[in-house]
């Protein structure tokens, strides 16, 4: 008793910790790290988090994450003021904000429709196969997407006479935003929706014998992660401060991918975990070890990880706790766990 | 007439090369159920390795069968180094072939750089042909066409028409049976995953001097694959035909027609497949 209300203890203590040290990091941290590392990191990590929920909850992996973000990145960008059109935004940014959002959403749907029906690999074949097709249509398209250039000059909105795009400022937006969609997926998993979801993902057949409409389901998951990447597609777009083919091209969709399994695709909080750590060998290992090679280090790196621990950092980390606790205990009571 | 004559032709030419590519493509996942997104990326190989032996030759009958081999060798030793260790395990094998083709693709910037590469192919398949309406024809775009045809009947015989045929079609229904009767499945996996590399590897020296060689390239033939099974029916000889027909028309006669907005026939085409038949067209449902 008196151990479980200091176990108890602990916890808050150590929430209360790290809260202080998210609030504090911008003050302390250079602006670098703050903007460049952190915010960038959960950018990555939202877009990341959305293809977690679907692996994890819905058993569904999808390279067309980053294609969702893009969408609602590109609607954005189309009706905000940028290089091409300086000052002439074609609505009022919280609404162009409502129109990204809802496209993204709507793209996802989309996406879950054309492929639910597979499953598996299939699945993967087809969102990588309907995300290069986007790639493509962004290149070739000059008059709605701007071709090959994209666009250039997108600013974030001022709000109370602030640039969401200052860098504490879009550090804290960056940091909310990813803690309630990280809250709102945790919440969401345990709602009737989530069980049944999580149902689907180990046994169609018998939630269809159930009575459940299990297409329904998940393409209400692909709608669902598609707001998810939506969100992170519009930070994303403000972070950069444009969008071009690029930045839906196959190597982007497929970093999400790489950036879930580093992480570990089984749990959400992998993909933060993930997004830092290729954060920072985006960023250092160029420096450090092979200069401009950092596709070769990151796609090793990807396949050490695949071979030697399919579940990522996290799987990792779990092993080596659970092996700790083992020993601890192994003396007196023996391995029941 | 004429432009719809000349997508016409362009398109068959495409689908030629796509049904090269695709073809090695449905033969590694009918076997292994492996879908090979490397695949790109071995083509791109193939069409580097060919280039550089054919111009250090001059030979360019050398170069392709320089790609061919060597990228054939490549897939041997992919398949029984890294994907065998992991067999049955779909998704992971996926996952490893996505982490490859992005080592591979970053190996060949940093050793070819990002330019583009012209093959010269020999004078007797170069030129023109004269023909009607559209005048004159590149006449290595119509070999391209016959290499296709070539490579169907060959596969073709192989698969339908031998003993070794007779061994992948029954690892296809039922690889544990196989293995029961004393087959070595593992040797059987790795001989068709080199085959199916080899093709992707000379379909790149086809395509590289039929088109040109560059970084990028890789993805679109990854995507041409990917539409042509997943329309087509995976692990199907014919359905790869009637795919890469389909798409290659399709995406040649819409560049024609509406150039900024082309992919978005490959895109319906995909969906309305899915939608009517997801196992693809000639496909068998699982």
């Amino acid at each position: 008793m008196l151990l479980q209300v200091s176990a108890g203890w602990g916890r808050i203590a150590r929430w209360t910790l790290m809260a202080a040290a998210i609030i504090s990091y911008p003050h302390f941290a250079p602006q670098f790290w703050v903007v460049n590392i952190g915010a960038y990191a959960i950018v990555l990590g939202i877009i990341t988090l959305s293809l977690t929920f679907l692996a994890a909850y819905g058993g569904m992996v999808s390279l067309a994450q980053m294609t969702v973000a893009g969408v609602a990145g590109y609607t954005l960008a189309i009706l905000s003021s940028h290089a091409a059109n300086v000052g002439s935004a074609i609505l009022p940014w919280p609404w162009a904000l409502a129109i990204a959002l809802g496209s993204g959403t709507l793209a996802g749907i989309l996406i879950g429709l054309v492929s639910v029906r597979t499953k598996g690999i299939s699945l993967l074949m087809i969102t990588l196969a309907i995300g290069m097709i986007f790639f493509y249509l962004t290149q070739q398209n000059t008059t709605l997407f701007h071709g090959f250039d994209g666009f250039r000059g997108v600013k974030a909105p001022i709000v109370f006479g602030m640039s969401l795009r200052e860098p504490i400022v879009f550090y804290y937006l960056c940091m909310g935003v990813g803690i309630a969609l990280y809250a709102a997926v945790s919440y969401m998993v345990r709602t009737p929706f989530g069980i049944a979801l999580q149902g689907i993902r180990d046994n169609p057949r018998r939630l269809a014998a159930l009575g459940y409409w299990v297409e329904l389901h998940q393409v209400a998951a692909f709608g669902v992660a598609g707001f998810v990447a939506a969100v992170g597609g519009v930070l994303s777009l403000w972070y950069h401060g444009g969008i071009s083919p690029g930045s839906v091209g196959i190597t982007a969709m497929v970093n999400i991918l790489i950036v879930a399994v580093i992480g570990g695709l089984g749990q959400p909080r992998g993909a933060l975990i993930g997004a830092l750590l290729f954060v920072l060998i985006q960023n250092f290992a160029i420096d450090l070890f092979i200069r401009e090679r950092f596709n070769t280090v990151i796609g090793l790196t990807f396949l050490v990880i695949v071979l030697f621990s399919p579940d990522g950092l996290i799987g990792i980390w779990e092993r080596l706790r659970r092996n700790r606790k083992r020993g601890l205990r192994s003396a007196p009571n023996g391995a029941t766990n | 007439m004429k432009l719809f004559l000349l997508a016409t032709l362009n398109g068959i030419t495409v689908a030629g090369l796509y049904f090269i590519v695709a073809i090695g493509f449905t033969l590694i996942f009918g076997l292994m159920r492996v879908i090979n997104l490397a695949h790109g990326s071995l083509y791109i190989l193939g069409a580097y390795i060919g280039y550089d032996v054919a111009t250090s030759t001059g030979n360019w009958y050398l170069g392709l069968a320089a790609g061919g081999v060597s990228v054939a060798l490549a897939g041997l030793l992919i398949q029984s180094t890294l994907l065998d260790r992991i067999q049955g395990q779909e998704m992971r094998q996926s996952l490893v072939a996505i982490g490859l083709s992005i080592v591979i693709a970053d190996l060949l910037l940093a050793r070819y750089g990002g330019l583009a590469y012209q093959f010269d192919p020999p004078a007797i398949l170069y030129g023109s042909v004269p023909l009607p309406i559209v005048r004159a024809y590149p006449t290595f775009r119509l070999v391209v066409v016959g290499a296709a045809v070539i490579v169907g009947l060959v596969i073709w015989l192989l698969v339908y028409r031998t003993r070794f045929g007779i061994i992948i079609r029954a690892g296809v229904d039922d690889r544990p049976m196989l293995s029961a009767l004393g087959v070595n499945v593992p040797l059987v996996s790795i001989l068709v995953f080199g085959l199916g590399a080899g093709l992707a590897g000379l379909a790149g020296v086809v395509g590289g001097s039929a088109l040109s060689i560059s970084p990028g390239e890789d993805a679109r033939y990854l995507l041409s694959s990917l539409v042509v099974v997943i329309v087509g029916g995976m692990g199907s000889l014919s359905g790869t035909a009637i795919g890469a027909l389909l798409i290659g028309l399709a995406e040649q006669i819409g560049l024609a027609y509406f150039p900024t907005y082309s992919v978005i026939v490959s895109f319906v085409i995909m969906a309305a497949v899915l939608a009517l038949r997801p196992q693809g067209l000639m496909g068998r449902p699982e």
